[in-house]
This record gives structure tokens, C-alpha cells and sequence, in this order.
């Protein structure tokens, strides 16, 4: 994906996992039937982007094309092909949010609005402090709950303006703002409480 | 409205415990080994006879699917696949499932993987979940833990293995060829067929994908007896469902109900009505943004199910419902939807490559209205230029929406053309093409 | 064998055969792009649509299998709506900049739009842009022009087996580049020009060069390696401006390397158009009849055994067998054709020659490679190695050096330590080999090309015989050359007659004085400070090494100028047509030796090429078929002896620069200094 990174930056010269990374891949490649080991590629580029801070060094995707013998090209074309790569840095909060049809029509204009205005960056760019990054996904399947947006590994749902904000503002205080539905109903049960389920029944 | 007594997933809210103990005291891994004993051809022969059809969109028979797996091994294992790659606009049932009741699928992977002789489930996930996919790899640790899966699963003597396998951000790989190909490690792009992934599939070897919801209600099918299941719903179009209804509804809810329930009750009971009163409606995509969408008057009686909405040149789809009132800009929802066709298209053939840009394109001066009236039908043709012709159905997908929309509301678009026109007091100017 | 249906027609073709292929057997032309008889199926540009009764869509003719009973139509408005339609969409985004594209006039996407497409546009949206690719000198990249049929990216993966090209990005975003923009390191990687529908992937060096329509096209055979692939050669003028693959089931298939296709601009360079004789320690400009007055005057005092001949890795049957007869008549045996130092027995034909034939390699399921590189010594053969790796159930080993071949292979150790064992069965490999059914090894010049040669030359032999290498219907022992001209040679015996030196002997016997003249037939590979007591004439048409210590020089033909005969590596006979005439005042080779053999007064008995092709069938039968191979018969060949413990080593250490006509060429310098070191270090994962 393509978000413009805060400032200039490197690519690093090396890359390698850290110890337990590194034990953490050689489990997953294990999962795999032997000589399948190309099937961990996603898994790993994905580790290797939250060890390297939220993108995908080329020096990351060559030790992984090294790790599962693959071609360079290859990894690259994974690395490309998949949106939840991130080929250059990103800020330390990614917050995506879900501009699909079914988030659209429950005002997603609005809390992609209200993301502009705290953040003070347009759509795929950085905060100049680097702890922020704003995207425009597509469907994230909380449609339910819409509008929503995802940051880093959270979903933030059943948004306005006023709700997304308080998320963006408890993340730049440091804090970590409860996920799931910001109006407060439980999970995809209809707001104002469960119309069906209401007995504890168990199967026969 | 279907009773309580009566409903698969107990746990679809989340407001009991997900964990293996909580599962088992909704009946979840009851009697597992004994329908195992019963044999695969037993187990199919349930599915078959239980009526189940696939709910991750295309409505196959369950259990003639399984059927088509090999009974006899020549030397290559056979895999089950299970399709959690939730992305299809509208959609979010499997997700409740992976996270409120995630023993259900396991136990599903295990009683399906067994009927189709399959030496391992691999679960992929869309890369997004990823607190879904931390909860189900608890489930899956908490299932090994307890015997109910690997070695001797269940104390059947079977030997299987449920591995959770997760994407990055790709919604064609909910294609179920694009995503062995994502599985195998490389980008997600459908592959030709044939050879189907019952001959050749995960690792050349015979696989069969399956939805989610598909394998989570096996094991309640196999506990509650195919009668049960067929019972419900209506003829051709058995069981439960979750319906996922979104959009302009005044509370937005995932449901389980019987398939055949009426759009409109559907709406109203659950849903709270549609937001300022039915008929403040305009109109409802019935099955995810691929199908077509309905008119109101079509939704005042139509039936949700597979039959149906097929009767109405639209579809069930995933079941997911998107509710759209008269505020709504319709042209603008659609391109909208274009716009996510065309960021999903693999780029693998040529009607979708090129296809889902160009339509997108037109549609969003079909927004705005600048255009000539004659490009309505012009697009139109497109879409049938793509639809039927590419490789995988994600183009037919990106080609019905607007098909719809030009079906039932062709007025409205014309009249956004010639509001623009007057806005502009001139004739618009027809753009050249750039040669 | 299924029979089916097309267009009324009833059809039937062979097992696994695709609708496509069923149609086009009935005579149906199907239009495709992506498709290609060599490649993996893709069944991604949608061009080849047919309809299928029963079917409710159209199919992709190219990736369904036919089968029974199917009933196909090619001819019906929805199969022309179809075409029309992925006709269209392929030419919505494309620039269509024909007047300024090098692929116009042979362009698939031309053509085809004309046959099937609209004649308007209704595409009234911006076009993509898409910015140009590197990948290489070699290749030009316009990548706008793509249609992503991933020919390319498929031809790298599976026939070169690089996989340097992929397509990156997704959607109408998707592109076609190499990782970061690297040049295309593969010595095949020109066949992607061809492979290429559109202008996407066009010859850099010829770019802008010509219009097809304007070239001269001339059929002949490639001398960059032994393999002999068959080329065209197109011309405009007095120039070469660029040559491409001609089809060759059993030789080159339809690819060629990038030393084949790029090394001509190489017959420019470095031209001798004159004759030239040293004076006053310079070689100066002269007339032939000064040249070869100042021949004679320095050759006709001595006698046979202080005359001695090379025939260099280029030259051709004729110029051979003219050079051969004039040393006879001088009473020379002192000919010799393997520049490289080669001493592998030539008592018989079947241990020099590669008679599992190229071919014959798609039946083998054991292979061994001893001293040699085939990537850079014959990039094409190569490749049908790789071709019979990807059919699986083969087994590949290596005895020489550590080297990526393109498909994974087993190094069984880097010295004859190795092959003693596997001759006397205590090497786990001998197994291998008696229990394969059709068993092949291939000794490269990096195994004869040393002291020891000869004794290497038994020894695989020996391993021939003792593994079952060997049967009536199978011959498993080849040698694989290096040079276009060697087998030919070989054949008409330009080899050390009774008592004369070989080419040691040669270089020992002018430092020892004892080799008074030597006569370089475009040799240009051996150590030149060794004929400094010596007078050399050298003949041929570069001025390289041979030229610059030369003291007369006679202007030969270059291979693309002279229509002559050479033998590839298999012992097959081809010919080459001449495609223009020589520079200046360059003759064809054998009527320079045919008019130096009047001065000397040893006047050679043939006045025209088709006399002097009649000597050399009467030399060497196998001249007397074109293109076919002749089986040679086994007969005990090589010698016992000492062998030194020294690793095999490849003689090719630079792919690019193997020969006096790419050592002229900028292109040949260009990818040498890219990807200096060659192909031995070029694996995907560096750089």
C-alpha cells in the first residue's frame, strides 16, 4: 500500500528476526508439509512488518526469500500484491478506515472527516510526529457495526465523528481505547439488547 | 420466527464463554467419536439428506461436494479447506462464528475433514482478523490440548490436524482457487478450471473448500439429525442462516432465522425497520454488494433465500442484507462498490483488469452526471463484456451491481445526466478518447 | 483420443490435447495472446473464447481440455461479441503509438485488432500511464504497451528457470518488472522479445532501427556456441541488424541465446576488409597478391613438418577442409582444431561427438555432468535440460564446479576422484546410472581441456560401459563442444596427422623454433606470445588476438556472409546462407585458400563450393545429409593413464565473450561488464 511516510527514510542494509521471531518462524514454516514451505510467506513478511515497526523492508523480504527459497521476485510480488504490506514506513498508529459501501451509508464520510481534522494529514499521509498514518480501506467485514475503522490490530466500531475522535485522542495520550462497538451494544446484537438468544439453551 | 431451541450458533452475540468449556456446555464436541464411528459415507449421506447448500455465496450442495472427494487415496493426501476470508461487502457472519463460537467450526472441520478422508483442515483467515484469529488459534490449542484434534482425534483413531493459516489483505481470495494459491505462498489469483480443487487442489493434492458457516453446522446437523435441519427453511433451500443486515436500518444486528423468511420481516423484526419506515425504503442488496440489488416493491414480499432471489434476477449471496432508504445516492453506492472491484481485481485477465477500472470510471460521472445519456447502455454493454468471461466470478461480481442498478433505477441516472446538463446550461462536452 | 465437434466438424486429437489445439487441427483459427505451445498455460487474456455447447459461458479454448463428445463453435456472433469485447478491453489502456513502436508490423495486438476488434473506441477515460522498466541493455521496455499476457514472466520461471520477471501489484495496477528494476540476468533472456506480443518488451539495440517490411531475411545457423541453433538474419544493406530464432524442433526449439540474437552488432566492429602485411614490425595495408606473395616467400623454403595449422572455433567445413588439403599438399601433419587444448581421443566419432543428440535429452532420466557449465557453454542445450528437469523423475549430478545451472542438481565433488569411483562402482552414483532407463553423461571441455585429458576421455568411457550407458537403441556418452566449428573439423580430420603436433606441440615447436609458419584459420583463443619465433599468417574477419600478432593478414567471412557448412555438437550437418557479402575486400574462407593454394603452387582441386562439398563427403560421410544425424558406432576410444587430482574446471569463464565477433561487440561488452563474473554467480537471491 502506499502511504506517504512522515519524512525520508532508509531502507536498512540488513534485516534479521530476533531470537524469538526467529523460533516463531521456524514453527510456522513447520506447519506446512515438507518442501511447502512457500506457504509461510505471508505469515513471515507479516512478523518480519511488525518487527520492523509496521512496514516491509527489502532487506526483510530478501531473508524471508532466503528462508523459504524462494526468488526475490516472488516475495516481491506477495509483498505487493497483498494491501496489508506496507512497502515504505507507516505511523505507529495505522488507522484505516472502512469507506466501503455498507460503512458509507452509515456516515463513514464522517469519521474519515473527523480523522482529517484531529489528525491533520489528508488520506495516505503521515503526522509529521510519525505516530500517525491514515488510510482509506475497503471492506474490513464489520459491516454490522458500521461505520469502523481499523488501527493496527483493533477494530474501532459503530463510529461517529465525536466517538472516532475520542479513539484517535486516547491514542495519542498513550492510552489504549477499548475496542470492539464505541456505542456500547453488545458485539453484532442489535443496539438497545438481544432479541433472540434470550434463553440459555443448550443443544440436545 | 425460528425458536431459540432451534438455533445453530448459541453463542453469535458473544455473551457466553468462547472457551472449549463454554462450547461443551452448548453441546459442542458431544458425542464427536460416535458419529465418526458411523463412517464418512454415513456422515456425507447426513449432509446430503439434511439439504444444506454452501453458504458462502454460490448455494452448492454441501454434501455432494464432499462426495466428489476421492474415497480412495492414489498416494496424494486430501485437504479441507475452510474459506474464513470474510470479505464480501455486507459480510460479517463468519466472524462472529470464528470468535463466538469457534469449537463449532473446529468440530466441523474435524466431522467434514473425516467425511472427505482429509488428513488436515487448513482454516484461512483474512488477514484483518487478527483478534478473530488469536481467539481461534486458542480454540484450535484448546481443542489439541483436549485430544479433540491430532492424534487419535476424539479417541476416534483418526489422525487430523487444524492449522490456521491467515492472509494479508485480499478480497479475491475468498475465490476459493485464489486462495490455495495465497495458501501455497504466492499472490492470490484464481486459477483455471478445470482441473476443480477435488482433483487438483491445495498442493496438487484433492481438496475441497468450504465456507465457514458450511462446516460449523455439520457437527449440530449430525447432532440434531437431518430431518431437523431439512424441516426448516423452505423446499430446496433447508436450515438456518445468519443474515447480516446493515445499511439504513435503525439497528443494524447479525441474525440466524430460517431461510425463506421474508426480506421485510427480516427487516422489521430484527433490524428495527428500516430507518424512517418501510416505506422510506428504496431499495436492498439482498446477499453482499455482488448481487443485484431489489427495488422496494420487489422487497415489499420477496423471500430470503437461494431460489427466491434468483427468481428476481438477484441472489442470497452470503446473506448479507445492505438496506438503503430514500436518502440514499444510489449511483454514488454502486460506484462505490466499483471502486471496490476494481482495488480487488487480481489484474490476472483481461475483462477484469480492464473491465472494473473502466466501469468504475463511468460510474463516477455517472455521480455527477457528466455524461452523454447514450453511455448508460453503452456501460451496460460493458458490463456484459466482462460478466461470463473472466476467469474467476469475481468479474460477473463487479458487472451485476451495476446491471441492477441500471435495471431498476435507469430514471434516476438519466436524470442526473440532464440535471447536470441544465446545471452546466449547455450541452455537456462529450470527452475525447485520449487517441 | 477424443473425438469432438468443431464447427460441425467432426475432430479427433490426442489424449490431453486442449479445445484449442482441436480447433485449429479442424482449421479453426482461434486468436490468442497469452497462450504459446511452450509455455504453461495461463488462460489470462480471454482472446481464445469459444462457445461450448451446454456451457452457458464461453470458454478459454486454450486451457480446457478436449474431451469426448464436446461440441465446439468458433464462428457464432457470441464468440465474436467475445472476441470483440477482451479486443477492446485490451486496447483501452494501450498507448497505441504504432506510427513510433518497434513491434509494429509484427505485432499480435495489430493484427489481431484488425481481424477482430471494433474499428471505433468507446472508451472515453483517461489511459493508464505505466512507467518503463530496466531490465537490461538488452531489453527495451515500454511498459504502457503491456497486455499482460505474462509470456515473459513465464518464459523466465519455466524455460530459462530464473525467475527474474514477475507482475507485480494487482488489478488494473499490475506490471511486469524484474525486483527493483534489475537487469535480466539470464542467458536466454532476449526470447522474451519474441514471446511478446506488443511493443512491451522490444530489442533495446535494435530499437528504432528498422520496420520489418524494409529487412532482408536470410535463414542460416548461429556459430556463438556448438550448439548450431538455426537463426534468420535480417539485413538492410551492407548491415546486420538483427538476428532471431528460426524453429528447430531437435536443436534450438525456438529460442536462442542472447550471445546468438545480440552479438551481431559485433560483424560492424573490428572489420579486416583488407589484406595486411608486417613491415618494419607493423602490419600495413596490402593487396592480395602482395599478401600472399609475401606467403609464399616465407613458407615454400620449409619443410611440411615446419608448417603448422589452427582452425579456429568458427570456421567453417569448407574453409576446413580447403586449409586441410593445402597442408597435406605442403606435407604438413600438423593440424589441430581444439584451441581450448582439448585431448580427448578422435579415433572414433562416437567419443567426440553428443550422440544422445539435444533432443534425445527429454528421454533421459539420469544425467551427469562432468567439467562443464552447459549454461554458458550452450546456453540452448541448457535449457533442454531444464525442459526434461521439469518433467520430473530425473536425476541431475554435477562433477566439476559449484555452479547454478537453473535447476537444482546434485554436486557429486569437483575432481576425477569422483568419476574413478563411479567407474569402479563404489560411488553410489553407478547405481544411479545402471538403474536408470536411459542413462546420459556429458564431458565438457573442462574435463578434456587438460594434461590428462586423454586418460578422463577412458575413464568416462569406461563409466559408459560399465553403467549401461550404452545400448543398440541409446547412447548415452556425449562430449559437448564449445565451438561451432570443432566437430566439423573434427570430422574431416583437421587433427595431428601421422607423427604431427598437436596444438602443445604446436605452441612448444614455434618457441623451440622447430615450427617455422603457422596458419590461423580465425584462431583466436591460444596463448599468442607463444608463436613469437614463428611466422603466422592469420586469415579470418576480425582483428582480435590472432590478427594482432599475425605477420600476414588475410580479410576472411564472417559467418553471416559466406554460405558454408558447419557440424554442431550432436555431429549434425547444417548450412548456412550467405545474407550479405563480405566487407571491403574479404572473400568467402575456402576461395582464399583455394587461390593462396595457385601461389604456392599446390593448386586444390575444387573450383566451385559444390566440388569442393563433394571432397568433403568423400572425407567424411555425414556431409553428405543435411540436417540429420548420422549414429556413430561405439568403438574403444581414450586411454589409461595417470590422472592429476586437479578439479575440473569450465573453459567458459565469461559468457558474453567467447569469440572474436562478441568480443567486437558493445552489447556482448556491455552485459559482460553488468554481469562480470558471469552466470556462476548469478542466482535470483543476489545483487
Amino acid at each position: 500500500m502506499s502511504v506517504k511516510p512522515a519524512g525520508a527514510y532508509e531502507q536498512p542494509k540488513t534485516f534479521s528476526f530476533t531470537a524469538e521471531n526467529q523460533a516463531w518462524a521456524e514453527k510456522v514454516i513447520s506447519k506446512y508439509p515438507k518442501g511447502r514451505q512457500q506457504s509461510a510467506v505471508i505469515p513471515l513478511l507479516d512478523q518480519a512488518q511488525r518487527q520492523a515497526g509496521g512496514w516491509l523492508p527489502r532487506a526483510a523480504m530478501a531473508m524471508i526469500a532466503e528462508m523459504l527459497g524462494m526468488q526475490m521476485i516472488r516475495v516481491y510480488e506477495v509483498a505487493t500484491f497483498y494491501t496489508m504490506f506496507n512497502l515504505e514506513p507507516v505511523g505507529r498508529h495505522l488507522v484505516q478506515v472502512c469507506t466501503t459501501t455498507p460503512c458509507w451509508l452509515r456516515g463513514s464520510d464522517e469519521v474519515l472527516s473527523a480523522c482529517k481534522s484531529r489528525l491533520g494529514i489528508d488520506v495516505d499521509q503521515t503526522t509529521a510526529d510519525g505516530m500517525f498514518s491514515l488510510m482509506e480501506a475497503e471492506c474490513l467485514g464489520a459491516c454490522v457495526n458500521a461505520p469502523m475503522m481499523q488501527i493496527n490490530d483493533d477494530f474501532f466500531e459503530d463510529l461517529d465523528a465525536a466517538a472516532t475522535v475520542k479513539v484517535l485522542d486516547a491514542l495519542a495520550r498513550g492510552e489504549t481505547p477499548p475496542n470492539g462497538s464505541q456505542s456500547g451494544r453488545q458485539n453484532s446484537a442489535p443496539a438497545g439488547g438481544r432479541l433472540t438468544l434470550l434463553e440459555p439453551v443448550g443443544e440436545s | 420466527m425460528l425458536a431459540d431451541k432451534d438455533r445453530i450458533f448459541t453463542n453469535l452475540y458473544g455473551q457466553h464463554d468462547w472457551r472449549l468449556n463454554g462450547a461443551r456446555k452448548r453441546g459442542d464436541w458431544a458425542g464427536t467419536k460416535e458419529f465418526l464411528a458411523q463412517g464418512p459415507e454415513w456422515i456425507v449421506e447426513q449432509i446430503k439428506a439434511s439439504g444444506l447448500r454452501g453458504r458462502g455465496g454460490a448455494g452448492f450442495p454441501t454434501g455432494l461436494k464432499w462426495s466428489f472427494m476421492p474415497k480412495q487415496s492414489d498416494g496424494r493426501p486430501s485437504y479441507l479447506v475452510v474459506n474464513a476470508d470474510e470479505s464480501e461487502p455486507g459480510t460479517c457472519k463468519d466472524r462472529d462464528i470464528i470468535r463466538h463460537d469457534p469449537h463449532k467450526l473446529i468440530e466441523g472441520c474435524l466431522i467434514a475433514g473425516f467425511a472427505m478422508r482429509a488428513v488436515a483442515a487448513y482454516i484461512y483467515i483474512r488477514g484483518e482478523f487478527i483478534r478473530e484469529r488469536q481467539q481461534l488459534q486458542a480454540a484450535i490449542d484448546e481443542a489439541y490440548a483436549a485430544g479433540l484434534v491430532g492424534k487419535n482425534a476424539c479417541g476416534s483413531g483418526y489422525d487430523f490436524e487444524v492449522i490456521l493459516h491467515h492472509g494479508a489483505g485480499a478480497y479475491i481470495c475468498g475465490e476459493e482457487t485464489a486462495l490455495l494459491e495465497s495458501l501455497e505462498g504466492k499472490k492470490g489469483q484464481p486459477r483455471m478450471k478445470p482441473p476443480f480443487p477435488a482433483n487438483v487442489g491445495l498442493y496438487g493434492c484433492p481438496t475441497t473448500v468450504n465456507n465457514v458457516e458450511s462446516i460449523a453446522v455439520a457437527p449440530t446437523i449430525l447432532r440434531r439429525g437431518a430431518a431437523w435441519f431439512s424441516g426448516l427453511g423452505r423446499q430446496g433451500n433447508a436450515g438456518t442462516k445468519i443474515f447480516c443486515i446493515s445499511g439504513h436500518v435503525n439497528n443494524p444486528c447479525n441474525v440466524e432465522e430460517e431461510l425463506g423468511i421474508p426480506l421485510r420481516e427480516l427487516i422489521d423484526k430484527y433490524a428495527g425497520g428500516v430507518r424512517g419506515g418501510w416505506d422510506n425504503l428504496l431499495a436492498v442488496i439482498p446477499g453482499g454488494s455482488s448481487v443485484p440489488m431489489l427495488p422496494k416493491a420487489t422487497c415489499d414480499t420477496v423471500l430470503m433465500d437461494f431460489d427466491s432471489l434468483k427468481a428476481e434476477k438477484s441472489g442470497l449471496g452470503t446473506a448479507a442484507v445492505i438496506v438503503m432508504d430514500k436518502s440514499t445516492d444510489l449511483i454514488k453506492a454502486i460506484a462505490r462498490l466499483s471502486r471496490f472491484y476494481k482495488h480487488e481485481s487480481c489484474g490476472q485477465c483481461t475483462p477484469c483488469r480492464e473491465g472494473t477500472g473502466w466501469m468504475w470510471r463511468v460510474m463516477e460521472r455517472l455521480v455527477t452526471g457528466q455524461a452523454e445519456p447514450s453511455e448508460i447502455d453503452m456501460l451496460l454493454e460493458v458490463t456484459y463484456q466482462v460478466e461470463g468471461h473472466t476467469i474467476c466470478a469475481l468479474g460477473d461480481a463487479a458487472a451485476w451491481p451495476i446491471q441492477g442498478l441500471i435495471r431498476h433505477f435507469r430514471p434516476v441516472i438519466e436524470q442526473r445526466i440532464a440535471d447536470y446538463k441544465t446545471s452546466r446550461g449547455a450541452p455537456s462536452r462529450r470527452p475525447e478518447a485520449a487517441e | 483420443m477424443p473425438t469432438l465437434k468443431v464447427d460441425g466438424q467432426d475432430v479427433t486429437v490426442p489424449q490431453g490435447a486442449t479445445v484449442l489445439q482441436a480447433c485449429e487441427a479442424a482449421g479453426a483459427e482461434i486468436p490468442r495472446f497469452c497462450y504459446h505451445e511452450r509455455l504453461s498455460i495461463a488462460g489470462n487474456c480471454r482472446m481464445c473464447l469459444v462457445e461450448m455447447v451446454k456451457s452457458p459461458k464461453p470458454v478459454a479454448s486454450c486451457a480446457m481440455p478436449a474431451a469426448d463428445g464436446m461440441e465446439i463453435k468458433t464462428n457464432t456472433p457470441l464468440v465474436r461479441k467475445a472476441r470483440q469485447g477482451v479486443m477492446e478491453f485490451l486496447l483501452i489502456n494501450h498507448p497505441l503509438d504504432c506510427p513510433i513502436c518497434d513491434q509494429g508490423g509484427e505485432c499480435d495486438l495489430q493484427d489481431q485488432a484488425v481481424a477482430y476488434g471494433f474499428d471505433h473506441s468507446r472508451y472515453h477515460e483517461n489511459k493508464r500511464a505505466v512507467s518503463e522498466k530496466n531490465m537490461g541493455p538488452l531489453i527495451k521496455t515500454v511498459m504502457t504497451r503491456c497486455i499482460h499476457c505474462t509470456r515473459c514472466v513465464r518464459f523466465t520461471e519455466e524455460v530459462a528457470g530464473t525467475e527474474e520477471i514477475g507482475a507485480v501489484f494487482r488489478g488494473e495496477n499490475m506490471q511486469i518488472t524484474t525486483f527493483l528494476e534489475q537487469a535480466v540476468r539470464s542467458e536466454l533472456s532476449g526470447n522474451v522479445i519474441d514471446l511478446c506480443p506488443v511493443g512491451a518488451l522490444t530489442s533495446k539495440p535494435y530499437a528504432f532501427a528498422a520496420r520489418p517490411w524494409e529487412l532482408k531475411k536470410t535463414e542460416s545457423i548461429d556459430v556463438h556456441d556448438a550448439v548450431g541453433s538455426n537463426i534468420r538474419v535480417d539485413t538492410r544493406g551492407a548491415e546486420v541488424l538483427r538476428v532471431l530464432p528460426r524453429l528447430h524442433e531437435d536443436v534450438n526449439e525456438e529460442w536462442i541465446s542472447d550471445k546468438t540474437r545480440f552479438a551481431c552488432d559485433g560483424l560492424k566492429r573490428q572489420r579486416i576488409d583488407t589484406a595486411y602485411v608486417r613491415r618494419d614490425g607493423r602490419l600495413q595495408a596490402a593487396s592480395w597478391a602482395e599478401a600472399f606473395e609475401a606467403i609464399r616467400m616465407n613458407m615454400s623454403r620449409l619443410e611440411g613438418s615446419q608448417i603448422a595449422a589452427i582452425a579456429g572455433d568458427l570456421a567453417d567445413a569448407e574453409a576446413v577442409k580447403a586449409l586441410k588439403d593445402l597442408m597435406g599438399k605442403l606435407g604438413s601433419p600438423n593440424m589441430e582444431c581444439r584451441q581450448d587444448g582439448a585431448r580427448f581421443d578422435v579415433s572414433a566419432a562416437a567419443g567426440w561427438r553428443f550422440n544422445t543428440t539435444i533432443a534425445g535429452i527429454e528421454q533421459a532420466d539420469a544425467i551427469l555432468l562432468i567439467g562443464t557449465n552447459p549454461r554458458v557453454e550452450a546456453a540452448i542445450l541448457n535449457a533442454r535440460i531444464r525442459k526434461r528437469y521439469l518433467k520430473g523423475h530425473v536425476s541431475i549430478a554435477v562433477v566439476g564446479p559449484t555452479v547454478d545451472l537453473s535447476y537444482p542438481h546434485e554436486h557429486l565433488g569437483t575432481g576425477p576422484e569422483v568419476l574413478r569411483a563411479i567407474a569402479d562402482g563404489s560411488h553410489p552414483y553407478a547405481a544411479v546410472l545402471k538403474n536408470a532407463k536411459a542413462p546420459m553423461l556429458v564431458l565438457g571441455s573442462g574435463a578434456t581441456a587438460r594434461a590428462d585429458g586423454l586418460a578422463i576421455h577412458g575413464l568416462a568411457r569406461k563409466i559408459a560401459e560399465t553403467c549401461g550407458l550404452v545400448r543398440d537403441d541409446w547412447n548415452g556418452f556425449n562430449l559437448l563442444h564449445t565451438a561451432a566449428g570443432r566437430v566439423g573439423a573434427l570430422e574431416l580430420g583437421f587433427v595431428p596427422g601421422q607423427g604431427g603436433r598437436d596444438l602443445e606441440g604446436i605452441l612448444e615447436g614455434a618457441m623451440r623454433g622447430e615450427i617455422r609458419a603457422v596458419y590461423l584459420l580465425g584462431a583466436d583463443e591460444i596463448d599468442m606470445s607463444q608463436l613469437d619465433g614463428a611466422f603466422v599468417v592469420y586469415q579470418g574477419s576480425h582483428g582480435d588476438a590472432g590478427a594482432h600478432r599475425a605477420d600476414v593478414v588475410l580479410p576472411g567471412a564472417a559467418y553471416t556472409e559466406k554460405n558454408a557448412t558447419w557440424v554442431n555438437t550432436e555431429g549434425r550437418v547444417q548450412q548456412g546462407r550467405r545474407a550479405l557479402f563480405p566487407p571491403g575486400e574479404a572473400r568467402e574462407d575456402w576461395t582464399i585458400l583455394r587461390a593462396l593454394s595457385d601461389v604456392l603452387g599446390k593448386r586444390l582441386p575444387y573450383d566451385s563450393l559444390a566440388q569442393l562439398r563433394e571432397a568433403m563427403a568423400d572425407d567424411a560421410p555425414l556431409f553428405t545429409v543435411v540436417d540429420a544425424i548420422m549414429a556413430a558406432e561405439w568403438a574403444p576410444f581414450g586411454a589409461e593413464g595417470a590422472i592429476a587430482a586437479t578439479p575440473f574446471a569450465s573453459t567458459v569463464s565469461d559468457f558474453y565473450l567467447t569469440n572474436p565477433i562478441c568480443r567486437a561487440s558493445n552489447t556482448m561488452a556491455e552485459c559482460s561488464a553488468l554481469h562480470s563474473g558471469g552466470a556462476e554467480k548469478a542466482t535470483g537471491t543476489h545483487g
